[in-house]
């Protein structure tokens, strides 16, 4: 009986030559993260628990980008404590205002993460570095601490749903729309526990951020992990950005899968998921008169360039509509800069569009865009929950940048065809 | 090991952003933390909860973020065990880490109502509505999940 990809990596860092679903295996790991929201956790757990060292100074990423540039004396004492702690261990990947990204997106930007490599993170999208063929889950703190001081972590061995992806996306289609039709397709907890293994002939024709904005998404269907299989074009991307050896792991040809889904990308429109659970998806037929007054494009889902491009392509020469606050957040300094040197700060600045600095900022409801009630807003990250971006009456819809871009300049949501 | 306590009863998908919104993550502070415990989806809460009591959902509990701050408020709020049909991976995972026993059980997680007196004994699986007389067995945890709850969590375990 073959292993699925997800297996097959586990069972590399436990050591093993098989493992099974269901097995509970420790597992090496090749990196930790944690934020400053729950890296503090992370540190107050590690401090107590009394270890005075961590297992590798370079397999740990701190990245301040939660609540930063700090919103409030609270949020700086977190950072505070966060980069004391990284000082104090020599954490090589500390990342504090004015080079940090969104954790997300800057990680696999900065060459961090390798295809078969086994990645924790104290944030649940840590699950996007599967779109590298990595196997990367998001924890608690409490692991952290753990993969902190000892360089590896329990795991139940996790069965996996595979999708086979067939054809290419539409213009004006994107990887966003894909996994908001999957998981409506199979519910926030269609995949509860499982991998979700994405393959297929269909698969040459997204691209890298396509898949890194679903394999963030991963866990909106409960899933453990998301991963792809590996092509010429993750290994393009990684070879610019990794300088160390890696192995590429492909599911064993009679890997068992709990369910295969075909997939046909040709089929997939433009999707908006409906408050209150991202589940709630609609396409353009259903989604009636939803007038905005907020939209935000960014995040560790569509925080990336090529998000930034198709933003400002629509955006180019318009205005956001009267009564609506249209914020754009290039997810790394890298993107940001890319922006201003591509013209496209410009297009957002011209077109009324605030134009920030990295941060998570509004999709938690952190600081940079938080909702009053009875507010709606388009966005382009990842939870559409009660209260996520503000007050407990107000309403997230998510969508593409491509579509908030259009439903930025028309005030309502709004889909786009050229 | 064994938990008794009234029932506070949730729906489905009680996501990490109710059971402690995001808007006070700027804190570990745990007492701070369990002080907001619920308050998108129960204001109440808080004022209600008594140490021992046993918090009810149904499917998918504690989807969302990976917040350790979700499974920290609810146990420093007094909640002695959590029971649902189905829990969040990371939640359950967080939970266990922090020596927080949740139980899965989809039969008592539909049937058992709030204000209902439980009773839950870990080494068996065993749930007992005493409001109702009705009985329901879940999955007892597997040794390896025990070794680190008994220890009082994984770090402490780690240490052991």
């Amino acid at each position: 009986m073959g292993m699925t990809m997800s297996q097959k990596i586990l069972a590399k860092h436990a050591g093993l030559p098989e493992v099974r679903e269901g097995q509970l295996i420790r597992a090496k790991l090749d990196m930790v993260l944690a934020n400053d929201i729950t890296g503090p956790v992370a540190i107050n757990e590690f401090n107590k628990a009394g270890f005075d060292s961590v297992f590798d100074t370079h397999r740990i990423s701190l990245v301040m980008d939660h609540f930063a540039p700090n919103k409030d004396i609270k949020a700086a004492t977190q950072c505070k404590q966060c980069r004391d702690f990284a000082g104090k261990y020599d954490i090589v990947n500390f990342y504090d205002a004015g080079d940090m990204g969104v954790e997300h997106a800057l990680l696999p930007e900065k060459g961090l993460i390798a295809p078969g490599e086994l990645c924790i993170g104290a944030d649940s999208h840590t699950c996007t570095y599967g779109a590298l063929g990595a196997f990367s889950t998001g924890v608690g703190s409490t692991d952290m601490a753990a993969g902190m001081a000892t360089g590896e972590a329990w795991f139940k061995v996790p069965a996996a749903i595979r999708f086979n992806l067939h054809g290419k996306l539409k213009k004006y289609v994107t990887g966003k729309d894909v996994i908001l039709h999957i998981i409506g397709m199979i519910g926030v907890d269609g995949a509860l526990y499982k991998s979700m293994e994405f393959g297929g002939d269909g698969l040459s024709s997204l691209t890298v951020d396509d898949r890194l904005c679903m394999a963030n998404m991963a866990i909106e269907a409960g899933a453990k992990n998301g991963i792809f299989e590996v092509d010429e074009q993750t290994l393009a991307y990684v070879k610019e950005r990794v300088d160390r050896d890696f192995e590429v792991f492909a599911p064993d040809p009679d890997a068992v899968y709990s369910e295969t889904y075909e997939i046909n990308l040709d089929e997939i429109e433009q999707t908006v998921a409906f408050p209150h659970l991202p589940e709630n998806t609609r396409t353009a037929a259903d989604w009636g008169e939803v007038k905005i007054d907020q939209a935000v494009i960014g995040s560790c889902t569509n925080g990336r360039i090529s998000d930034m491009r198709a933003a400002a392509a629509i955006l180019k020469g318009n205005h956001v509509a009267k009564g609506v606050r249209c914020i754009v957040i290039p997810a790394t300094q890298k993107i940001y800069l890319q922006c201003i040197q591509e013209g496209l700060a410009e297009i957002f600045i011209n077109a009324g569009c605030v134009f920030s600095t990295p941060t998570c900022g509004p999709c938690l409801g952190g600081h940079m865009g938080i909702l009053a009630a009875g507010e709606k807003a388009v966005s382009t990250t990842n939870r559409n929950f009660v209260g996520r971006m503000g007050h407990v009456d107000s309403e997230v819809y998510l969508a593409s940048p491509i579509v908030a871009a259009a439903s930025a300049i028309a005030g309502k949501i709004t889909g786009y065809n050229g | 090991m064994n938990a008794h306590g009234t029932v506070h009863k949730y729906g489905d998908n009680v996501d990490t952003d109710v059971i402690i919104p995001a808007r006070y993550l700027n804190t570990a502070d745990h007492k701070e933390l369990a002080s907001h415990c619920m308050e998108d989806i129960d204001k109440d809460f808080v004022s209600k909860v008594k140490a021992g009591d046993i918090m009810v959902g149904e499917a998918n509990f504690g989807c969302g973020s990976s917040r350790e701050h979700a499974p920290i408020a609810i146990k420093e709020s007094g909640i002695s065990c959590v029971i649902a049909a189905t829990f969040a991976r990371i939640f359950y995972r967080n939970s266990i880490n922090i020596g927080l026993p949740i139980l899965e059980c989809p039969e008592a997680a539909k049937e058992i109502k709030a204000g209902d007196e439980v009773d839950v004994d870990f080494d068996s699986g065993k749930i007992t509505d005493v409001t109702t007389g009705k009985t329901y067995t879940a999955e007892p945890f597997p040794e390896f999940i025990k070794e680190i709850i008994n220890a009082g969590g994984l770090l402490k375990s780690l240490r052991q």
